[in-house]
């Protein structure tokens, strides 16, 4: 898997300081995620899963290796360039949706459009069209108070690809949600990896929200334990 | 460029936020706005009494007093000086001869209509020439006194500020007493705290014989004071200090300078009160938004904007209690009437004056509030980590 690797994961190391304590998360990670991948991560609970992605989306750096994005280092860009890095090629989908409670949803999704050099008029086809793609058109004027989960859900996913990043950064998206609207919001992010080609990096407890990605990686004790049920195309 | 629209999506969205902490935010408003009337308060206090005082004083008004007295009151002087001063060279005179008043200063007692409690107020005996040298007498009701005698005229701030000053009415101090037949303004400044007479007939009736307590002269130019100063160098029978009657009133008026420093010091004292509450108003803000700074942060919002919308909150809280602060200071001080000490232990009707410049003094005062409890708090949502974003729970 070397093809067009969208990230390269280089002897990857992450430790924490908590008191006199030292946390090792991360000894010697090393993985490849291709252009247009769907990759589930899944393992316990303080396994690394949220420390892996905050990795990826450069919201947490390494304690040694290397994190390089097309090619480019981005484990040494300064908060101000990561920030910016972010806003070109990233949409991250959180597991508590993260709205901003007191915007609307049409404002909500406008936000990343908001760091860019985009027109009024260009801002307002995006916006509607990144709400018509998640189905809820007819929803832009609620604030986020007045959806349900799933509904928040699918304006955060509206607000992740609004921008039209390469790169989705799932955590936990359906951790909050019911099966059926769990189901769906899992249909959209694939429909997201087949139609329109993102690359979706998710973190999942549930094997069935797994089943939606291409392949799923199992971490455990910091590291990638090979699943006989992986690599289901 | 962007970082516009970044900040104001980000300002937008934390004052719509602030029904979120509406008592936490309602008590910054509140104290910045206590701060600022308590300020305003005190400056128009200060700036009411100035004014009554300075705005009495000419500058091409000679004002002798004898030397080192200090006030009225206190001073002295004779018949025969009175004389030698008013061929004092530089002096204006009129087809009258010298432009000059002898005047003296009793006291009489009066009750203040307010407090019903006794105050002194000052009567003034003044000479022939004494109405020419007030360019702003003018009288409102009645008629001038008559020379030789016991009647007086009333300034308006007496009249509306004591007991039975009425056109008409009979006043008695000691065994005299006097009937007022007319009632005077100067425009609001300290002369209307005072009663006119005769000089003769203050003398008479209060046994000064032919002596004076000051003298006023109009200068044919402002500049003549030192020539005059000279004269009384030269002329040993002379013991008089000779300075503008402007420069006397202001010295006067730097009794109630005091306020103006003590409303600053009180005012900045409260000041660091406030602020304490206000930093503490806007490290709750800040707490409370940091999950929302952080998934913006995430989004690839800057820092800057984090800072700039926390900065933005502060200061719309102080700046709109400065508003309340100058509003009830206007509604509650400007205008109000006040008496207090003035030079000679004898009553000044002021009133609280509010001017622009006291505004902006209690508007700076309130961005300087909403600066300091912002920025920190401000620099700290700056620093609020993006990992923040990913912490579950909000
Ligand atoms: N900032 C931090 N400081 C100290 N320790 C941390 C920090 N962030 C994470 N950890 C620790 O690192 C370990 C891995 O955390 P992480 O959040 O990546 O786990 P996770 O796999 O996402 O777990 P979960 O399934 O519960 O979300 C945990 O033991 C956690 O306590
Ligand atoms: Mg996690």
């Amino acid at each position: 898997m070397s093809e067009e690797a969208l990230f390269d994961l280089q002897g990857v190391a992450k430790k924490f300081v908590k008191g006199k304590e030292q946390i090792t998360i991360f000894e010697d990670l090393n993985m490849q995620i291709a252009q247009g991948d769907f990759l589930a991560i899944m393992g316990p609970s303080g396994s690394g899963k949220t420390t892996l992605l905050n990795l990826l989306g450069g919201v947490d750096q390494p304690t040694s290796g290397e994190v390089s994005f097309e090619q480019k280092r981005i484990d040494k860009l300064s908060e101000g360039k990561l920030a910016e890095w972010r806003a070109n090629n990233i949409g991250f989908i959180f597991q508590f949706y993260n709205l901003m409670p007191m915007l609307n949803a049409y404002r909500n999704v406008e936000l990343p459009l908001l760091l860019t050099k985009l027109s009024g008029s260009e801002r307002k086809k995006r916006v509607e069209n990144a709400l018509k793609l998640v189905g809820l058109a007819d929803r832009a004027k609620h604030m986020p108070n007045e959806m349900s989960g799933g509904q928040q859900q699918r304006v955060a996913i509206a607000r992740a690809v609004v921008s039209d990043p390469k790169l989705l950064l799932c955590d936990e998206p359906t951790g909050d949600l019911d099966r059926k609207t769990a189901d769906e919001i899992l249909e959209t992010l694939q429909l997201l990896n087949t139609e329109f080609g993102k690359t979706i990096v998710m973190v999942t407890h549930d094997p069935s929200a797994a089943k939606y990605a291409k392949r799923t990686l199992h971490l455990d004790k910091g590291e990638f334990v090979t699943d006989p049920s992986a690599n289901v195309a | 460029m962007s970082l516009i629209s970044q900040s104001t999506a980000v300002i937008v969205m934390n004052v719509r936020s602030l029904p979120r902490r509406f008592w936490m935010s309602a008590a910054m408003v509140f104290a910045s706005a206590v701060v600022v009337a308590i300020l305003l308060a005190f400056l128009a206090m200060a700036k009411g009494f100035e004014t009554t005082l300075q705005s009495a004083g000419s500058p091409d008004v000679a004002f002798f007093l004898r030397v080192s007295s200090g006030a009225e009151l206190n001073s002295s002087m004779s018949n025969d000086q009175v004389n030698l001063l008013r061929n004092a060279p530089g002096i204006a005179s009129d087809e009258n001869g010298p432009l000059v008043s002898p005047e003296l200063y009793v006291i009489v007692d009066g009750i203040k209509k307010s407090s019903q409690t006794k105050a002194n107020i000052p009567l003034r005996g003044l000479g022939q020439q004494g109405i020419a040298l007030r360019e702003s007498f003018q009288l409102t009701q009645g008629r001038m006194f008559a020379s030789g005698t016991n009647e007086l005229i009333v300034g308006q701030s007496i009249l509306n500020e004591f007991e039975g000053f009425e056109l008409g009415s009979e006043i008695r101090s000691g065994k005299n007493s006097f009937t007022v037949v007319g009632i005077f303004t100067t425009g609001g400044n300290v002369f209307e705290s005072e009663l006119w007479a005769d000089s003769r007939v203050i003398q008479n009736l209060y046994n000064r014989g032919s002596s004076y307590q000051s003298l006023r002269a109009k200068l044919t130019s402002p500049d003549n004071l030192e020539q005059i100063k000279a004269y009384i160098e030269n002329d040993p029978r002379l013991n008089q200090d000779v300075q503008s009657e402007q420069s006397y009133f202001a010295e006067q008026g730097q009794g109630l300078s005091y306020m103006a420093l003590f409303g600053r010091v009180i005012s900045t004292i409260m000041a660091l009160g406030a602020l304490a509450g206000a930093l503490n108003t806007m490290y709750t803000s800040v707490s409370d938004r940091s999950g929302e700074i952080a998934t913006l942060r995430a989004i690839g919002f800057s820092h800057f904007s984090a800072f700039v919308g926390t900065m933005a909150e502060a200061l719309v809280l102080a700046v709109i209690g400065g508003l309340v602060g100058s509003v009830a200071a206007f509604i509650f001080f400007d205008g109000l009437s006040a008496a207090t000490l003035g030079g000679s232990f004898t009553q000044v009707v002021f009133q609280f004056e509010l001017t622009t410049d006291l505004f902006i003094q209690g508007a700076t005062l309130a961005l300087i509030i909403g600066f300091l409890s912002g920025f920190f708090p401000a620099w700290r949502a700056a620093r609020v980590p993006v990992i923040v974003a990913f912490q579950n729970g909000r």
